[in-house]
Protein backbone atom coordinates (compact mmCIF):
# COMPACT_ATOMS: atom_id res chain seq x y z
CA UNK A 1 0.00 0.00 0.00
CA UNK A 2 1.76 2.94 -1.10
CA UNK A 3 -0.25 6.28 0.32
CA UNK A 4 0.44 9.76 -0.61
CA UNK A 5 -0.91 12.49 1.28
CA UNK A 6 -0.96 16.13 -0.85
CA UNK A 7 -2.52 19.27 -0.53
CA UNK A 8 -1.97 21.90 -3.37
CA UNK A 9 -1.90 24.42 -0.35
CA UNK A 10 0.78 24.85 1.52
CA UNK A 11 0.75 24.97 5.27
CA UNK A 12 -2.78 23.23 5.10
CA UNK A 13 -1.61 19.99 7.65
CA UNK A 14 0.29 17.19 5.09
CA UNK A 15 3.10 16.55 7.59
CA UNK A 16 0.48 16.52 10.68
CA UNK A 17 -1.42 13.42 8.86
CA UNK A 18 1.02 12.00 7.65
CA UNK A 19 3.39 11.97 10.94
CA UNK A 20 0.64 11.09 13.33
CA UNK A 21 -0.98 8.28 10.17
CA UNK A 22 2.64 6.77 10.72
CA UNK A 23 3.17 7.10 14.22
CA UNK A 24 -0.09 5.27 15.02
CA UNK A 25 0.05 2.32 12.22
CA UNK A 26 3.83 1.95 13.68
CA UNK A 27 2.65 0.54 16.81
CA UNK A 28 1.46 -3.04 15.74
CA UNK A 29 3.14 -2.48 11.69
CA UNK A 30 5.90 -1.62 10.14
CA UNK A 31 5.64 1.54 8.38
CA UNK A 32 7.89 3.25 6.06
CA UNK A 33 7.66 7.35 6.38
CA UNK A 34 8.61 9.29 3.05
CA UNK A 35 8.96 12.83 2.98
CA UNK A 36 8.75 13.68 -0.27
CA UNK A 37 9.02 17.35 0.39
CA UNK A 38 12.68 17.79 -0.15
CA UNK A 39 12.58 21.39 -0.62
CA UNK A 40 11.02 22.12 2.84
CA UNK A 41 10.97 18.22 4.49
CA UNK A 42 9.94 18.59 8.17
CA UNK A 43 8.65 15.33 9.36
CA UNK A 44 12.28 14.62 11.00
CA UNK A 45 11.37 17.24 13.32
CA UNK A 46 8.37 15.36 14.70
CA UNK A 47 10.98 12.20 14.32
CA UNK A 48 14.28 12.78 15.95
CA UNK A 49 16.98 10.20 15.54
CA UNK A 50 20.38 9.67 14.38
CA UNK A 51 19.80 8.90 10.68
CA UNK A 52 22.46 7.51 8.14
CA UNK A 53 22.63 9.92 5.31
CA UNK A 54 24.15 10.09 1.70
CA UNK A 55 24.50 12.59 -0.67
CA UNK A 56 22.13 12.64 -3.56
CA UNK A 57 24.25 13.37 -6.94
CA UNK A 58 24.07 13.74 -10.66
CA UNK A 59 25.98 13.41 -13.96
CA UNK A 60 27.28 16.83 -15.05
CA UNK A 61 29.52 17.16 -17.98
CA UNK A 62 33.32 17.37 -17.54
CA UNK A 63 34.69 19.33 -20.68
CA UNK A 64 38.47 18.49 -21.57
CA UNK A 65 39.39 21.74 -22.59
CA UNK A 66 42.85 19.77 -23.73
CA UNK A 67 40.48 18.29 -26.22
CA UNK A 68 37.93 20.37 -26.89
CA UNK A 69 37.93 22.42 -30.82
CA UNK A 70 35.31 24.73 -29.48
CA UNK A 71 32.52 23.72 -32.13
CA UNK A 72 30.27 25.18 -30.13
CA UNK A 73 27.83 21.43 -30.78
CA UNK A 74 27.57 21.15 -26.91
CA UNK A 75 26.19 24.52 -26.51
CA UNK A 76 23.93 24.53 -29.28
CA UNK A 77 22.26 21.41 -28.34
CA UNK A 78 21.85 22.24 -24.71
CA UNK A 79 18.37 23.34 -23.96
CA UNK A 80 18.96 24.66 -20.45
CA UNK A 81 21.59 27.24 -21.50
CA UNK A 82 23.98 25.93 -19.27
CA UNK A 83 27.43 25.43 -21.99
CA UNK A 84 28.09 28.59 -23.80
CA UNK A 85 30.99 27.86 -25.92
CA UNK A 86 33.26 31.15 -26.98
CA UNK A 87 35.50 31.31 -29.77
CA UNK A 88 38.71 30.31 -27.28
CA UNK A 89 36.56 29.85 -23.90
CA UNK A 90 34.12 27.44 -22.63
CA UNK A 91 31.85 28.76 -19.85
CA UNK A 92 29.72 25.80 -17.88
CA UNK A 93 27.02 26.60 -15.30
CA UNK A 94 26.55 23.55 -13.55
CA UNK A 95 22.76 25.07 -11.96
CA UNK A 96 21.34 25.07 -14.89
CA UNK A 97 22.34 21.79 -15.97
CA UNK A 98 19.84 19.31 -15.89
CA UNK A 99 22.17 16.15 -16.43
CA UNK A 100 20.10 15.09 -19.76
CA UNK A 101 23.77 13.47 -21.47
CA UNK A 102 23.10 15.28 -24.48
CA UNK A 103 26.31 17.04 -24.58
CA UNK A 104 28.62 13.91 -24.25
CA UNK A 105 26.02 12.40 -26.87
CA UNK A 106 27.09 15.46 -29.82
CA UNK A 107 30.50 15.98 -28.94
CA UNK A 108 32.27 14.89 -32.09
CA UNK A 109 35.39 14.99 -30.23
CA UNK A 110 34.94 12.63 -26.90
CA UNK A 111 35.95 16.01 -25.48
CA UNK A 112 33.05 15.39 -22.41
CA UNK A 113 32.62 12.80 -19.78
CA UNK A 114 30.58 13.18 -16.63
CA UNK A 115 31.12 13.35 -12.64
CA UNK A 116 28.45 13.10 -9.84
CA UNK A 117 27.97 16.52 -8.62
CA UNK A 118 25.55 16.65 -5.15
CA UNK A 119 22.41 18.17 -5.40
CA UNK A 120 20.80 16.75 -1.75
CA UNK A 121 20.65 14.00 0.76
CA UNK A 122 18.88 11.47 1.70
CA UNK A 123 18.25 9.90 5.30
CA UNK A 124 17.03 6.56 6.41
CA UNK A 125 16.40 6.51 10.38
CA UNK A 126 14.30 4.00 12.94
CA UNK A 127 13.06 6.78 15.26
CA UNK A 128 10.17 3.91 15.99
CA UNK A 129 10.58 0.12 16.29
CA UNK A 130 8.29 -0.25 13.41
CA UNK A 131 9.07 2.98 11.93
CA UNK A 132 11.35 3.38 8.45
CA UNK A 133 11.58 7.30 7.97
CA UNK A 134 13.43 8.55 4.79
CA UNK A 135 13.86 12.27 4.15
CA UNK A 136 14.91 13.71 1.11
CA UNK A 137 16.85 17.49 1.11
CA UNK A 138 17.79 19.61 -1.63
CA UNK A 139 20.58 21.26 -1.02
CA UNK A 140 20.04 24.97 -0.28
CA UNK A 141 20.24 26.99 -3.92
CA UNK A 142 19.90 23.56 -5.62
CA UNK A 143 16.72 24.19 -8.23
CA UNK A 144 15.82 20.20 -9.25
CA UNK A 145 13.89 18.26 -6.95
CA UNK A 146 12.92 15.34 -9.14
CA UNK A 147 15.47 13.12 -8.64
CA UNK A 148 15.81 13.34 -5.22
CA UNK A 149 12.20 12.62 -4.83
CA UNK A 150 13.29 9.62 -7.53
CA UNK A 151 15.90 8.44 -5.02
CA UNK A 152 13.74 8.77 -1.75
CA UNK A 153 10.85 6.55 -3.92
CA UNK A 154 13.47 4.05 -4.46
CA UNK A 155 14.45 3.76 -0.97
CA UNK A 156 10.70 2.61 0.10
CA UNK A 157 9.69 0.75 -3.32
CA UNK A 158 9.34 -2.62 -1.68
CA UNK A 159 8.21 -1.70 1.21
CA UNK A 160 4.54 -2.86 2.64
CA UNK A 161 3.34 0.04 3.85
CA UNK A 162 4.35 3.35 2.72
CA UNK A 163 3.20 6.87 3.34
CA UNK A 164 4.31 9.65 1.32
CA UNK A 165 4.24 13.36 2.50
CA UNK A 166 4.61 15.31 -0.71
CA UNK A 167 5.37 18.72 -1.59
CA UNK A 168 2.77 21.32 -2.21
CA UNK A 169 1.63 22.48 -5.69
CA UNK A 170 0.65 20.80 -8.52
CA UNK A 171 3.51 20.42 -11.03
CA UNK A 172 6.74 18.14 -10.93
CA UNK A 173 7.73 17.61 -7.56
CA UNK A 174 3.90 16.55 -6.65
CA UNK A 175 3.45 14.27 -10.05
CA UNK A 176 6.83 12.83 -8.89
CA UNK A 177 5.81 12.01 -5.59
CA UNK A 178 2.14 10.63 -6.46
CA UNK A 179 3.38 8.73 -9.84
CA UNK A 180 2.63 4.68 -8.54
CA UNK A 181 0.90 5.67 -5.38
CA UNK A 182 -2.59 3.32 -5.03
CA UNK A 183 -4.68 6.15 -2.98
CA UNK A 184 -3.94 9.91 -2.05
CA UNK A 185 -5.41 11.76 1.06
CA UNK A 186 -5.94 15.77 0.04
CA UNK A 187 -5.60 17.27 3.14
CA UNK A 188 -7.51 20.99 3.00
CA UNK A 189 -8.70 23.43 4.86
CA UNK A 190 -12.31 25.32 4.72
CA UNK A 191 -11.10 28.63 3.00
CA UNK A 192 -11.56 29.59 -0.40
CA UNK A 193 -7.61 29.36 -0.50
CA UNK A 194 -7.86 25.76 0.61
CA UNK A 195 -10.72 25.34 -1.61
CA UNK A 196 -9.47 26.43 -4.57
CA UNK A 197 -6.26 24.80 -4.33
CA UNK A 198 -8.00 21.47 -3.57
CA UNK A 199 -9.88 21.97 -6.81
CA UNK A 200 -6.02 21.61 -8.70
CA UNK A 201 -4.84 19.18 -6.63
CA UNK A 202 -8.19 16.92 -7.25
CA UNK A 203 -7.21 17.68 -11.09
CA UNK A 204 -3.80 16.35 -10.93
CA UNK A 205 -4.33 13.03 -8.96
CA UNK A 206 -7.51 12.39 -11.36
CA UNK A 207 -5.18 12.98 -14.41
CA UNK A 208 -3.05 10.42 -13.01
CA UNK A 209 -5.86 7.90 -12.07
CA UNK A 210 -5.30 7.86 -8.45
CA UNK A 211 -8.54 7.50 -6.33
CA UNK A 212 -8.25 10.03 -3.71
CA UNK A 213 -9.89 11.29 -0.61
CA UNK A 214 -10.28 14.42 1.82
CA UNK A 215 -9.49 15.72 5.30
CA UNK A 216 -10.54 18.88 6.43
CA UNK A 217 -8.04 20.32 8.92
CA UNK A 218 -8.05 23.40 11.46
CA UNK A 219 -11.96 23.39 10.75
CA UNK A 220 -14.50 25.96 12.34
CA UNK A 221 -17.27 24.10 11.18
CA UNK A 222 -18.12 26.35 8.19
CA UNK A 223 -16.80 23.66 6.09
CA UNK A 224 -20.10 23.88 3.44
CA UNK A 225 -18.61 25.03 0.38
CA UNK A 226 -15.25 22.20 0.82
CA UNK A 227 -18.37 19.70 1.49
CA UNK A 228 -20.31 20.47 -1.64
CA UNK A 229 -17.43 20.67 -3.97
CA UNK A 230 -16.17 16.91 -2.59
CA UNK A 231 -20.10 15.79 -3.03
CA UNK A 232 -19.60 16.99 -6.18
CA UNK A 233 -16.28 15.25 -7.39
CA UNK A 234 -17.06 12.00 -5.90
CA UNK A 235 -14.30 12.60 -2.89
CA UNK A 236 -15.18 11.14 0.13
CA UNK A 237 -14.29 13.09 3.50
CA UNK A 238 -12.45 10.35 5.56
CA UNK A 239 -11.38 12.78 8.18
CA UNK A 240 -12.77 16.03 9.32
CA UNK A 241 -9.66 18.29 12.50
CA UNK A 242 -11.62 21.00 14.10
CA UNK A 243 -9.22 24.33 14.54
CA UNK A 244 -8.21 24.14 18.33
CA UNK A 245 -5.03 26.26 19.85
CA UNK A 246 -3.87 22.92 21.70
CA UNK A 247 -3.61 20.96 18.08
CA UNK A 248 -1.72 23.77 17.00
CA UNK A 249 0.49 23.96 19.82
CA UNK A 250 1.09 20.50 19.66
CA UNK A 251 2.16 20.46 16.07
CA UNK A 252 4.15 23.72 16.57
CA UNK A 253 6.40 22.39 19.28
CA UNK A 254 7.24 19.11 17.03
CA UNK A 255 4.75 17.05 19.04
CA UNK A 256 2.21 14.14 17.54
CA UNK A 257 -1.42 14.89 18.33
CA UNK A 258 -1.27 11.07 18.42
CA UNK A 259 0.83 10.64 21.68
CA UNK A 260 0.04 13.71 23.34
CA UNK A 261 -4.21 13.08 22.86
CA UNK A 262 -4.33 8.68 22.20
CA UNK A 263 -8.19 9.05 21.78
CA UNK A 264 -6.89 10.48 17.96
CA UNK A 265 -5.33 7.51 17.26
CA UNK A 266 -8.86 5.35 16.57
CA UNK A 267 -9.52 8.23 14.00
CA UNK A 268 -6.02 7.78 12.21
CA UNK A 269 -6.66 3.96 12.31
CA UNK A 270 -9.81 4.47 10.63
CA UNK A 271 -8.58 6.90 8.50
CA UNK A 272 -6.21 4.05 7.25
CA UNK A 273 -9.01 1.90 6.49
CA UNK A 274 -10.96 4.20 4.15
CA UNK A 275 -7.56 4.91 3.12
CA UNK A 276 -7.46 1.22 1.97
CA UNK A 277 -10.79 0.99 0.82
CA UNK A 278 -9.98 3.77 -1.77
CA UNK A 279 -7.58 1.98 -3.38
CA UNK A 280 -9.23 -0.84 -3.19
CA UNK A 281 -7.51 -3.13 -0.88
CA UNK A 282 -8.22 -6.23 1.12
CA UNK A 283 -8.54 -4.85 4.46
CA UNK B 1 11.35 50.54 -9.33
CA UNK B 2 11.29 48.69 -6.32
CA UNK B 3 10.92 44.81 -6.40
CA UNK B 4 9.67 43.18 -3.61
CA UNK B 5 9.22 39.27 -3.30
CA UNK B 6 7.30 37.87 -0.49
CA UNK B 7 8.45 34.36 0.32
CA UNK B 8 7.85 32.13 3.19
CA UNK B 9 9.90 28.52 2.57
CA UNK B 10 6.82 26.51 4.76
CA UNK B 11 3.46 27.04 2.81
CA UNK B 12 0.29 28.61 4.33
CA UNK B 13 2.31 31.00 6.79
CA UNK B 14 0.16 33.68 4.81
CA UNK B 15 1.98 35.59 2.12
CA UNK B 16 -0.76 35.76 -0.04
CA UNK B 17 -2.81 37.64 3.29
CA UNK B 18 0.43 40.29 3.74
CA UNK B 19 1.11 40.69 -0.01
CA UNK B 20 -2.83 41.58 -0.47
CA UNK B 21 -2.87 44.02 2.18
CA UNK B 22 0.66 45.33 1.25
CA UNK B 23 -0.84 46.19 -2.33
CA UNK B 24 -3.49 48.56 -0.96
CA UNK B 25 -1.35 50.17 1.99
CA UNK B 26 2.14 50.78 -0.21
CA UNK B 27 1.57 54.36 -1.40
CA UNK B 28 2.25 54.89 -5.31
CA UNK B 29 1.93 52.98 -8.47
CA UNK B 30 1.99 49.26 -8.23
CA UNK B 31 2.33 45.93 -10.24
CA UNK B 32 1.80 42.82 -8.65
CA UNK B 33 2.94 39.32 -9.93
CA UNK B 34 1.86 35.92 -7.91
CA UNK B 35 4.47 33.76 -9.18
CA UNK B 36 2.99 30.63 -6.62
CA UNK B 37 2.12 29.44 -9.96
CA UNK B 38 1.02 25.77 -9.35
CA UNK B 39 -1.60 27.37 -6.44
CA UNK B 40 -2.46 30.87 -7.25
CA UNK B 41 -4.67 32.58 -4.43
CA UNK B 42 -3.82 36.35 -5.13
CA UNK B 43 -6.51 36.99 -7.51
CA UNK B 44 -8.88 35.56 -4.73
CA UNK B 45 -8.28 38.64 -2.81
CA UNK B 46 -7.74 41.40 -5.77
CA UNK B 47 -11.26 41.46 -7.25
CA UNK B 48 -9.26 41.37 -10.40
CA UNK B 49 -10.94 42.34 -13.67
CA UNK B 50 -9.52 40.51 -16.45
CA UNK B 51 -7.98 42.29 -19.35
CA UNK B 52 -5.69 39.70 -21.41
CA UNK B 53 -4.74 36.06 -21.51
CA UNK B 54 -1.95 34.88 -23.22
CA UNK B 55 -0.98 31.40 -23.42
CA UNK B 56 2.12 30.02 -21.74
CA UNK B 57 4.44 27.54 -24.28
CA UNK B 58 6.75 25.60 -21.74
CA UNK B 59 9.66 23.75 -22.86
CA UNK B 60 9.28 21.51 -25.78
CA UNK B 61 8.66 17.84 -26.02
CA UNK B 62 9.39 15.26 -27.61
CA UNK B 63 6.99 13.57 -29.69
CA UNK B 64 7.50 9.78 -31.66
CA UNK B 65 5.65 9.83 -34.91
CA UNK B 66 4.48 5.94 -34.93
CA UNK B 67 5.00 5.87 -38.58
CA UNK B 68 8.04 5.86 -38.42
CA UNK B 69 9.18 4.50 -35.32
CA UNK B 70 11.15 1.04 -35.18
CA UNK B 71 10.58 0.12 -31.69
CA UNK B 72 14.45 0.02 -30.84
CA UNK B 73 14.52 1.52 -27.81
CA UNK B 74 17.23 3.35 -27.96
CA UNK B 75 15.18 6.57 -26.41
CA UNK B 76 14.02 4.94 -23.52
CA UNK B 77 17.67 3.40 -22.85
CA UNK B 78 18.80 7.51 -23.32
CA UNK B 79 16.29 9.21 -21.49
CA UNK B 80 17.15 10.60 -17.81
CA UNK B 81 13.70 11.28 -17.18
CA UNK B 82 11.90 8.39 -17.67
CA UNK B 83 9.66 10.14 -20.03
CA UNK B 84 9.44 7.32 -22.60
CA UNK B 85 6.73 4.77 -21.61
CA UNK B 86 6.32 1.39 -24.02
CA UNK B 87 3.24 -0.19 -24.14
CA UNK B 88 2.15 -3.93 -26.58
CA UNK B 89 5.51 -2.64 -28.81
CA UNK B 90 4.83 1.05 -28.91
CA UNK B 91 7.18 3.70 -27.84
CA UNK B 92 5.59 7.47 -26.36
CA UNK B 93 6.35 9.94 -24.57
CA UNK B 94 5.11 10.97 -21.44
CA UNK B 95 4.30 14.51 -21.70
CA UNK B 96 4.52 15.27 -17.87
CA UNK B 97 8.03 13.99 -17.90
CA UNK B 98 9.67 15.22 -20.99
CA UNK B 99 11.92 18.17 -19.56
CA UNK B 100 12.82 18.93 -23.22
CA UNK B 101 16.69 17.75 -23.56
CA UNK B 102 16.02 16.34 -26.86
CA UNK B 103 18.37 13.38 -26.13
CA UNK B 104 15.77 11.05 -28.07
CA UNK B 105 15.93 12.90 -30.87
CA UNK B 106 19.77 12.44 -31.40
CA UNK B 107 19.68 8.90 -30.63
CA UNK B 108 16.78 8.02 -32.95
CA UNK B 109 18.02 5.85 -36.01
CA UNK B 110 15.10 6.66 -37.49
CA UNK B 111 14.47 10.20 -37.17
CA UNK B 112 11.32 9.41 -35.37
CA UNK B 113 10.53 11.94 -33.13
CA UNK B 114 10.97 15.58 -33.07
CA UNK B 115 10.65 18.37 -30.51
CA UNK B 116 6.93 19.96 -30.70
CA UNK B 117 5.98 23.23 -28.92
CA UNK B 118 3.04 22.32 -25.86
CA UNK B 119 0.68 24.84 -24.35
CA UNK B 120 1.63 23.90 -20.16
CA UNK B 121 -0.55 27.14 -18.45
CA UNK B 122 -1.60 30.52 -19.23
CA UNK B 123 -0.51 34.35 -18.42
CA UNK B 124 -3.63 36.56 -17.53
CA UNK B 125 -3.25 40.26 -16.62
CA UNK B 126 -5.96 41.90 -14.81
CA UNK B 127 -7.02 45.49 -13.31
CA UNK B 128 -6.96 45.71 -9.53
CA UNK B 129 -7.67 48.31 -6.78
CA UNK B 130 -3.69 48.97 -6.90
CA UNK B 131 -2.40 48.52 -10.44
CA UNK B 132 -2.35 45.54 -12.60
CA UNK B 133 -2.02 41.86 -11.81
CA UNK B 134 -0.10 39.72 -13.58
CA UNK B 135 -0.99 35.93 -12.73
CA UNK B 136 -1.07 32.04 -14.24
CA UNK B 137 -2.29 28.66 -13.78
CA UNK B 138 -0.31 26.19 -14.48
CA UNK B 139 -2.16 22.98 -16.34
CA UNK B 140 -2.16 20.69 -13.31
CA UNK B 141 0.32 18.40 -13.49
CA UNK B 142 2.97 20.26 -15.83
CA UNK B 143 6.56 20.90 -15.51
CA UNK B 144 7.89 23.87 -16.41
CA UNK B 145 6.87 26.30 -13.04
CA UNK B 146 10.14 27.96 -12.77
CA UNK B 147 9.76 29.33 -16.55
CA UNK B 148 6.24 30.68 -15.60
CA UNK B 149 7.63 32.02 -12.83
CA UNK B 150 9.95 33.83 -15.26
CA UNK B 151 7.38 34.73 -17.93
CA UNK B 152 4.89 35.66 -15.17
CA UNK B 153 7.57 38.98 -13.50
CA UNK B 154 8.91 39.04 -17.45
CA UNK B 155 5.25 40.03 -18.40
CA UNK B 156 4.67 42.62 -15.42
CA UNK B 157 8.20 44.18 -16.26
CA UNK B 158 7.18 44.53 -20.09
CA UNK B 159 3.56 46.23 -19.33
CA UNK B 160 4.29 48.10 -16.47
CA UNK B 161 8.00 48.49 -15.72
CA UNK B 162 7.19 52.14 -14.79
CA UNK B 163 5.30 51.41 -11.75
CA UNK B 164 6.84 52.45 -8.71
CA UNK B 165 6.64 48.98 -7.28
CA UNK B 166 6.77 45.46 -8.29
CA UNK B 167 5.13 43.10 -5.53
CA UNK B 168 5.40 39.46 -5.98
CA UNK B 169 3.63 37.01 -4.04
CA UNK B 170 6.25 33.86 -4.27
CA UNK B 171 5.96 29.74 -3.76
CA UNK B 172 6.50 28.18 -0.41
CA UNK B 173 10.14 26.02 -1.33
CA UNK B 174 13.30 27.10 -2.12
CA UNK B 175 13.81 24.82 -5.49
CA UNK B 176 13.54 25.78 -9.06
CA UNK B 177 9.93 28.08 -8.68
CA UNK B 178 11.49 30.16 -5.56
CA UNK B 179 14.72 30.85 -6.66
CA UNK B 180 13.46 32.16 -10.35
CA UNK B 181 10.49 34.30 -7.79
CA UNK B 182 14.00 35.97 -5.90
CA UNK B 183 16.45 36.68 -8.60
CA UNK B 184 16.25 40.23 -9.74
CA UNK B 185 14.61 41.65 -6.54
CA UNK B 186 15.76 44.10 -4.19
CA UNK B 187 14.40 43.39 -1.21
CA UNK B 188 12.55 40.06 0.39
CA UNK B 189 9.77 39.79 2.88
CA UNK B 190 10.04 36.26 4.75
CA UNK B 191 7.00 35.83 6.43
CA UNK B 192 7.59 32.47 9.18
CA UNK B 193 5.40 31.22 11.63
CA UNK B 194 6.21 29.94 15.45
CA UNK B 195 6.86 25.98 14.98
CA UNK B 196 9.50 23.39 14.58
CA UNK B 197 8.86 23.62 10.99
CA UNK B 198 8.81 27.40 10.73
CA UNK B 199 12.17 28.35 12.00
CA UNK B 200 13.59 25.02 9.85
CA UNK B 201 12.00 26.60 6.97
CA UNK B 202 13.08 30.29 7.73
CA UNK B 203 16.47 29.09 7.78
CA UNK B 204 17.08 27.51 4.70
CA UNK B 205 14.66 29.94 2.51
CA UNK B 206 17.45 32.81 4.14
CA UNK B 207 20.53 30.93 2.53
CA UNK B 208 18.89 30.39 -0.73
CA UNK B 209 17.35 34.18 -0.42
CA UNK B 210 20.96 35.67 0.49
CA UNK B 211 22.66 34.36 -2.46
CA UNK B 212 20.93 37.51 -4.23
CA UNK B 213 21.97 39.97 -2.12
CA UNK B 214 18.48 41.37 -1.38
CA UNK B 215 17.62 43.19 1.49
CA UNK B 216 15.61 40.67 3.79
CA UNK B 217 12.81 41.51 5.73
CA UNK B 218 11.30 38.85 8.65
CA UNK B 219 7.83 38.82 9.55
CA UNK B 220 6.66 36.23 12.24
CA UNK B 221 2.77 35.79 11.75
CA UNK B 222 0.73 34.17 14.50
CA UNK B 223 3.17 34.70 16.58
CA UNK B 224 1.29 34.56 19.97
CA UNK B 225 0.43 30.75 19.09
CA UNK B 226 3.93 29.62 20.10
CA UNK B 227 5.53 32.22 22.26
CA UNK B 228 8.47 30.18 22.74
CA UNK B 229 9.29 29.18 19.11
CA UNK B 230 8.59 32.78 18.29
CA UNK B 231 12.15 33.79 20.94
CA UNK B 232 13.95 31.19 19.35
CA UNK B 233 13.30 33.04 15.63
CA UNK B 234 13.66 36.56 17.22
CA UNK B 235 17.21 35.16 18.72
CA UNK B 236 17.60 33.40 15.07
CA UNK B 237 17.33 36.88 13.55
CA UNK B 238 19.15 38.67 15.76
CA UNK B 239 22.37 36.14 15.54
CA UNK B 240 21.99 36.40 11.74
CA UNK B 241 21.63 40.33 11.85
CA UNK B 242 18.03 40.03 10.07
CA UNK B 243 15.63 42.95 10.46
CA UNK B 244 12.73 41.39 11.80
CA UNK B 245 10.39 44.14 11.12
CA UNK B 246 6.78 42.87 12.11
CA UNK B 247 4.95 40.11 14.50
CA UNK B 248 1.48 39.87 13.30
CA UNK B 249 -1.24 38.11 16.49
CA UNK B 250 -3.32 35.41 15.05
CA UNK B 251 -6.92 36.69 14.10
CA UNK B 252 -9.75 34.55 13.24
CA UNK B 253 -10.53 38.23 11.17
CA UNK B 254 -8.27 36.44 8.57
CA UNK B 255 -10.61 34.07 7.79
CA UNK B 256 -13.22 35.97 7.44
CA UNK B 257 -11.40 38.00 5.07
CA UNK B 258 -10.18 35.32 2.52
CA UNK B 259 -13.84 34.29 3.01
CA UNK B 260 -14.80 37.95 1.94
CA UNK B 261 -12.44 37.95 -0.80
CA UNK B 262 -10.42 41.06 0.44
CA UNK B 263 -7.37 41.96 2.37
CA UNK B 264 -8.11 41.49 6.11
CA UNK B 265 -6.59 45.64 6.21
CA UNK B 266 -10.07 46.29 4.46
CA UNK B 267 -12.14 44.99 7.41
CA UNK B 268 -12.58 46.85 10.67
CA UNK B 269 -9.84 47.28 12.86
CA UNK B 270 -8.48 43.93 14.07
CA UNK B 271 -5.57 42.62 16.04
CA UNK B 272 -4.05 41.30 12.15
CA UNK B 273 -5.00 44.33 10.27
CA UNK B 274 -3.20 46.46 12.66
CA UNK B 275 -0.06 44.80 12.66
CA UNK B 276 -0.21 45.16 8.94
CA UNK B 277 -0.92 48.50 8.94
CA UNK B 278 2.08 49.01 11.53
CA UNK B 279 3.82 46.46 9.20
CA UNK B 280 3.11 48.91 5.94
CA UNK B 281 4.46 51.83 7.08
CA UNK B 282 7.74 50.66 8.57
CA UNK B 283 8.29 49.06 5.52
CA UNK B 284 7.77 52.43 3.30
CA UNK B 285 10.71 53.65 5.78
CA UNK B 286 13.03 50.93 4.99
CA UNK B 287 11.79 50.66 1.18
CA UNK B 288 12.87 54.96 0.85
CA UNK B 289 16.93 53.82 2.44
CA UNK B 290 16.83 51.26 -0.33
CA UNK B 291 15.67 53.23 -3.38
CA UNK B 292 18.67 55.52 -2.54
CA UNK B 293 21.27 52.87 -1.88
Amino acid sequence: MKLAIASGKGGTGKSMVAANLAFTLAMDSQVSLVDCDVEEPNLHLFFPSDPMTRDVTLPIPVIDELICTYCGKCGEFCRYGAISVLPKKLLFFADLCHSCGGCVLVCPEKAIHEEPKRIGTLSVSTPLPGLKLVTGMLDTGSPLAVPIIHEVKKETSDDPIVILDTAPGTSCPVVEALEGCDACILVTESTPFGLHDLGLAADVTERLGIPAGVIINRSDGKDEETLRFCAEHGLDVMLTIPFSREIASIQSRGDLLCRVQPEWQKEFRSLFIKSKLLAKEDL
Amino acid sequence: MIRIAVVSGKGGTGKTMVTAALSRLLKGSLVLADCDVDAANLALVQNPRLLQTDPFMGMKAAVIDPNLCTACGACQEHCRFNAVDMEDGTYRINASRCEGCAVCTVVCPADAVSMQPRQTGVILYSEVACGHLVHARLVPGAGNSGLLVHAVKKTALERDGDADMFLVDGPPGTGCPLISSVSGMNAVLVITEPSVSGLHDLKRVITVCRQFRPKIFVVVNRYDLNPVHTKEIETYCREEDLSLISKIPFDPAVIDAVRAGVPVTDLDVSPASQAIRILADDLKKELIHLDSR
